[in-house]
């Protein structure tokens, strides 16, 4: 084996939310008022626009959730794996990452490879034209596979502008991919931090982290907010009572304290069973899969409260009505005709989760109840660089590099949540007035 | 001394007109109705930190090597208290089953507002109300100011709706809320404190020379919040300007500017208020980072101090002091409800 795989759990998470990501895409190609507002969503050039590097980021961070232990070598005694955990997205970026200097150093101020500015330049021209030909790769592909997949059907969900703003930012992506990669062999793009560890690096591993803490806690706090929002909606009485108490209680404690609190005891039940984690990797795994689980527990009870009305509107309309007088179970009502309907609530709820959930990490990380410190994020970026503005001169480009990537993935999504909630909520639309 | 208690509220609601007499009843039973919730509190936080974090940790963790003998932990958990069963004392007599534990008497204290010592031996309660004030001075201004700025911008916006004015107002809005609370922070310390040095980077004095030190946090509190809080009052006011009143009022030939004020200003403010009412009193819980930033002692750094030496007694009293002002906003909130709002019945009517 040219490798040792490592289990993690938010791993194992990711990959289930992107199979869940393409069975949601393919099953719901059926119902009719899902298209519709899709097709509301795929017109926007703009939202198009912000999908694209959303699902950028979203490759990113899938091809950082496959971690292994490389072979370093094979002894006679059997196979030496090295002790570092690397992820599939450090084996493609590299060499970037792998080098490091003593301590802080200016964006492009030190060479990594001596190289003159001739080189530079044809090899600049060169990875230009390797990301057009990427790009073109990618045109071709999705040329082919609208041809022969029933490419009438798919591509009447768009426009023109949209597709251009699609292919637009594909080209984009490509291009700054190629150039960002040639460019890393010779410099430190976003410089090095106090240690010497290149800071753009540091940046793009954050990604994984922005995105786990942003999909995964709502896919954690999903099944609970459906399950128990449906069935105080649709049972009513008792049920309903202890449902309401349930998430009355618990959206009475202001969130932060609570995550604070949750995430001490955590802490010190981690630090008791340290020996029920194999390696460093799985320890700090093991406290952003808590983060997740206890930012879901504190984001639970809005969406439950929702789902909860919208569930006593739908048991009075007249097909579940239909449904009870034919003799269909309660929980088959529940399944097949209630939750169905509510996926414009949950769809919601999923985006303009994400954006809330990445900034707050950068908070809670500077609280101190964030991930771990051994874990790249931009909160700890930021945190641990926060007093680098006041040293002389000024070390500004850790901040920049945190701010400027958080920025990029919390606009996207921010553009796209809007987009997404006028289609799916025209009530309360901000821009369809 | 209930039935006293009872008799006093029957003789102060008789004293009242029906409307009021409704008033007080709902506050009476709305207070009855927060007891649950804050034991339900109680019982998560009790959960949390001493199933999690047993007093057998919290003894080891205080008495602070590894080799601690058996002896010193339970001295030390007679001294603190925590010898008690945690939720059930089967050796006790009669009602003492259940008052003679661990639980019963940190949530009696609470109750009490006896919020006992801290880790370093001081008194919390005294801490709480000497670090209020700090935390007030700074999150009362924001929170005016805030949503002063934030309500005449929305209203702008409203004026030039469908205009490009509208169109780029919004687009910098999203800019806005894109953007980490922690940038404003950093960036402004950085431009006003140390580029400029207009004010102190952080610090607080009691008195009127707590300006100086107030300022700019009050400044980006404001700012950090303005994208999402036009955002919000322009959805709103964009709903009232839909409605028929403001229609009639057109035709009878009132100006926009009048429109605005006089009649989308007044009614939007109803949907406003409730959003706001119920932020008041966790006004004074503070920010946690404003106040850590800018090094202001109030309650919110008091909590992340907390955090940070994981003192587990502050941050308990925190979050129960958290929920109680968070449902004396909600009653609030009702409470204002009713006063603007005519149509607002507190009492629901029946079948």
């Amino acid at each position: 084996m040219p490798f040792q795989y490592v289990f993690l759990w938010t791993d194992m998470l990711f990959y289930v939310l992107i199979i869940l990501m393409v069975v949601g895409c393919t099953g719901g190609r059926k119902n009719m008022m899902l298209v519709s507002a899709w097709q509301y969503i795929f017109r926007r050039p703009l939202a198009m626009f912000s999908l694209v590097i959303l699902l950028f980021f979203m490759v990113i961070a899938f091809l950082d959730s496959i971690h292994f232990y490389p072979l370093l070598y094979v002894h006679d005694s059997g196979s030496v794996y090295a002790t570092r955990v690397q992820s599939l997205l450090d084996f493609l970026v590299a060499p970037l990452g792998r080098y490091t200097t003593e301590t802080y150093s200016a964006p492009f101020k030190l060479f990594i490879q001596p190289i003159t500015n001739y080189d530079l330049c044809i090899g600049i021209v060169l990875s230009l034209l390797k990301g057009l030909l990427g790009f073109l790769v990618v045109f071709f592909l999705m040329a082919l596979m609208l041809f022969f997949k029933g490419g009438r059907h798919v591509s009447g969900l768009f426009n023109d502008a949209s597709w251009r703003a699609i292919f637009f930012a594909i080209f984009y992506i490509c291009l700054r991919v190629s150039l960002s990669l040639y460019v890393s062999h010779y410099f430190y793009i976003f410089g090095t931090d106090k240690v010497g560890g290149d800071v753009f690096y540091q940046a793009i591993k954050s990604i994984r982290t922005g995105m786990v803490i942003g999909t995964l806690t709502t896919l954690l706090m999903l099944p609970f907010a459906i399950f128990f929002g449906t069935i105080a909606g649709y049972f009513g009485g008792w049920t309903d009572d202890i449902v309401q108490y349930i998430y009355t209680t618990i959206s009475s404690i202001p969130g932060i304290l609570l995550i604070a609190a949750a995430i001490l005891s955590l802490q010190i039940f981690i630090k008791n069973h340290a020996d029920s984690f194999e390696n460093l990797a799985q320890r700090s795994d093991a406290r952003l899969f808590m983060l997740c689980v206890v930012l879901g527990l504190t984001a639970w009870t809005d969406l439950c409260r929702l789902i909860r009305a919208e569930t006593l509107k739908l048991r009075e309309m007249d097909f579940v009505q239909a449904a009870v007088v034919m003799g269909v179970s309660r929980y088959k009502i529940i399944i097949r005709h209630i939750v169905p309907n509510l996926m414009h609530i949950i769809w919601i709820t999923i985006v303009l989760n994400f954006s809330m959930l990445v900034l707050a990490e950068t908070v809670l990380s500077y609280v101190g109840v964030g991930v771990d410190p051994s874990t790249m994020s931009w909160g700890n970026m930021i945190n641990s660089a926060r007093f680098e503005l006041a040293r002389e001169p000024v070390v500004w480009w850790p901040l920049l590099a945190a701010f400027s990537f958080m920025f990029v993935l919390v606009f996207c999504a921010n553009l796209f949540a809007d987009t997404l909630r006028d289609a799916f909520d025209p009530r309360g639309s901000s821009s369809r007035t | 001394m209930l039935i006293v208690l009872k008799t006093c509220v029957v003789i102060l609601i008789a004293n009242l007109t029906w409307k009021e007499s409704f008033l007080v009843s709902y506050i009476i039973r709305r207070i009855f109705y927060a007891i649950p919730i804050l034991i339900g509190v109680n019982i998560l936080t009790f959960l949390l930190f001493f199933t999690v974090n047993t007093p057998d940790d919290m003894a080891r963790l205080q008495l602070g090597n590894k080799y601690v003998t058996t002896e010193a932990i339970l001295h030390w958990k007679q001294a603190n208290g925590y010898d008690r069963p945690a939720f059930y004392d089967s050796e006790a007599q009669g009602l003492k089953k259940i008052t003679h534990t661990l639980f019963f008497q940190k949530t009696f204290d609470l109750f009490t507002f006896n919020f006992g010592s801290s880790q370093q031996g001081r008194n919390i309660g005294y801490d709480v109300m000497h670090r209020m004030w700090p935390s007030l001075a700074l999150a009362v201004p924001t929170f005016m100011i805030g949503l002063a700025i934030n309500i005449s911008l929305a209203l702008l916006i409203v004026f030039f709706r469908r205009t490009y004015l509208d169109l780029w107002g919004l687009g910098l809005c999203m800019i806005l809320i894109s953007i980490s609370t922690l940038f404003y922070v950093i960036g402004g310390q950085y431009l006003f404190a140390k580029v400029l040095r207009l004010v102190p980077i952080s610090g607080y004095e009691p008195g009127l020379m707590a300006i100086k030190f107030l300022i700019l946090p009050v400044v980006i509190g404001v700012v950090s919040g303005v994208g999402a809080g036009v955002r919000w009052y322009r959805t709103i006011f964009l709903e009232e300007v839909e409605k028929e009143y403001v229609l009639s009022a057109r035709a009878q030939g009132l100006s926009e500017g009048v429109i605005l004020f006089k009649y989308i200003l007044k009614n939007g403010m109803i949907p406003v208020l409730t959003s706001v009412v119920v932020v008041i009193p966790t006004l004074f819980l503070g920010s946690l980072i404003m106040e850590s930033f800018f090094g202001i002692p109030g309650l919110g750094s008091y909590t992340i101090d907390a955090i940070n030496q994981q003192d587990f007694e502050i941050v308990r009293v925190m979050v129960f002091l958290g929920t109680l002002f968070y449902i004396v906003g909600l009653i609030l909130t009702d409470i204002s409800y009713t006063l603007v709002d005519p149509r607002v019945r507190l009492v629901r009517s029946s079948p």
